[in-house]
């Protein structure tokens, strides 16, 4: 009987316990921490699971960013509890990664000096009150959709996990588009916000499904290992038919002149998006992306007296137990 | 907010820091269903993990009660086993109502 958490070291690669792993798959079992996989399975769910983890850890700081600054008590007691509900999906996901055999330790300090990723979408600034909407409506939207189809992962920490983040996510795309609704029915100033705002978040957001089909090179192998279910570029597409209609409905304009609807496919065609700057800021060139490393890092080192508090409380409480025993 | 008596390190690892053990928490719906596991928590001591796992995975009444279990402590089955640790009830069908006929027409619950 062995420790549930801990992996035992896997046997060097087995072409028949590879194709008996495929099976399982193909199967739709679901594959759970002590099971064997490929080494290449297990490294690309760490690297998935702890970017996502990642992401939402440092999706905290673009909203936390506005907290004191909320329009009203509704607005601030929302948008807190959203950012709680980022820093409890961060830490489901981390949970659910350290299952596959890395320590905790080790995935905060990839984060923390830099080298681990995370969504580029947390990388660009929160100018307004409006960017605030619009991150819930498109960027939780957009959540929305890719963990939805995450929740259906052939890892069965990771689905669970996505399960739970999916109850919890739905609320956080409609405080973002009552937001936006708000201000698009206010006054003109504020109408002009929320465009402005929708203007700037638009782009980026598409680009959180990730590169094209014909350039992700992660894709293929995460399909046939029933990790990911669909394609980014299918994924990209289900979001933009969702949200179009959703501008409409409050008379604001998506900065895509190229958007139009296509009968035959019944799909919302779109512009081309710009390859360029997604690169460039997934590889660490982004308007905030050195902001975001410094802000996690002061957050970390001005943190440690909890840390160490806490494990004083408890070396305290654990040594007056022993003595009263 | 107190001082640090740590000072900052680059690699952000505060001296003293250590990674806390590990604890799998169980949730109890209401309605009397069982409890049933829900995640992990990292914490220093029964009570820190207690307070982590409502903050984390109760935020919004999931459960009347919570459950944390060092996970070094749990026993489990492993995969390998599967076959014949579980194999002497994966046979007998007659366990099973389908087993069993009975006179058509007639209601038996």
């Amino acid at each position: 009987m062995t420790n549930p958490t801990v992996h035992p070291a896997a046997p060097s690669e087995d072409p028949a316990k590879t194709a008996e792993f495929e099976a399982r798959i193909a199967r739709g079992e679901s594959i759970e921490p002590k099971d064997w996989m490929p080494e290449r399975y297990r490294k690309q769910l760490i690297r998935m699971m702890s970017q996502h983890a990642h992401s939402e850890i440092v999706g905290m700081l673009p909203e936390g960013n506005w907290i004191t600054r909320a329009p009203s008590l509704r607005r601030k007691m929302s948008l807190i509890a959203k950012v709680q509900d980022e820093a409890g999906h961060g830490l489901y996901i981390y949970c659910g990664t350290e299952t596959l055999g890395v320590s905790r330790q080790d995935l905060i300090q990839a984060l923390l000096n830099g080298t681990a990723k995370y969504s580029s979408i947390f990388n660009y600034p929160t100018l307004t009150w409006a960017d605030i909407g619009c991150i819930g409506w498109f960027v939780d939207g957009a959540a929305i959709v890719n963990q939805t189809m995450l929740a259906k992962a052939s890892y069965g920490p990771y689905a669970r996990a996505m399960v739970r983040i999916c109850k919890e996510e739905n609320f956080h795309k409609r405080q973002g588009y009552e937001i936006v609704t708000t201000l698009a029915q206010g006054t003109p100033e504020q109408r002009a916000m929320a465009q402005d705002a929708v203007n700037r978040w638009w782009w980026p957001s598409l680009m959180m499904f990730g590169p094209p089909d014909t350039a992700s090179s992660n894709s293929e192998e995460l399909i046939k290992w029933g990790v990911k279910k669909k394609s980014n570029d299918e994924l990209r597409q289900r979001f933009v038919n969702l949200t179009v209609g959703q501008a409409k409905a409050i008379d604001l304009t998506l900065p895509d002149p190229a958007l139009s609807y296509d009968e035959k496919t019944e799909n919302w065609a779109f512009g081309p998006i710009d390859w360029d700057e997604f690169w460039r800021v997934v590889k660490g060139d982004g308007p905030c992306n050195r902001e975001r490393l410094a802000a996690r890092n002061d957050a970390h080192d001005a943190g440690a007296w909890v840390r160490v508090a806490a494990a004083a409380h408890a070396a305290k409480q654990q040594a007056l137990s022993s003595e009263a025993a | 907010m107190a001082e640090s008596h740590e000072t900052s390190v680059t690699n952000g690892q505060t001296p003293g820091d250590s990674q806390w053990p590990l604890w799998e928490v169980f949730l109890q719906p209401p309605k009397g269903e069982a409890h049933e596991h829900a995640g992990s928590v990292h914490a220093v001591s029964a009570e820190q993990a207690l307070q982590n796992a409502r903050d984390v995975y109760a935020r919004r009444g999931e459960a009347v009660s919570i459950w944390v279990v060092p996970s070094a402590s749990i026993t489990a089955s492993t995969p390998e086993d599967m076959g014949p640790f579980f194999d002497p009830g994966n046979d007998k069908p007659y366990r099973h109502p389908q087993f069993y006929k009975v006179p058509r027409g007639v209601r038996v619950f």
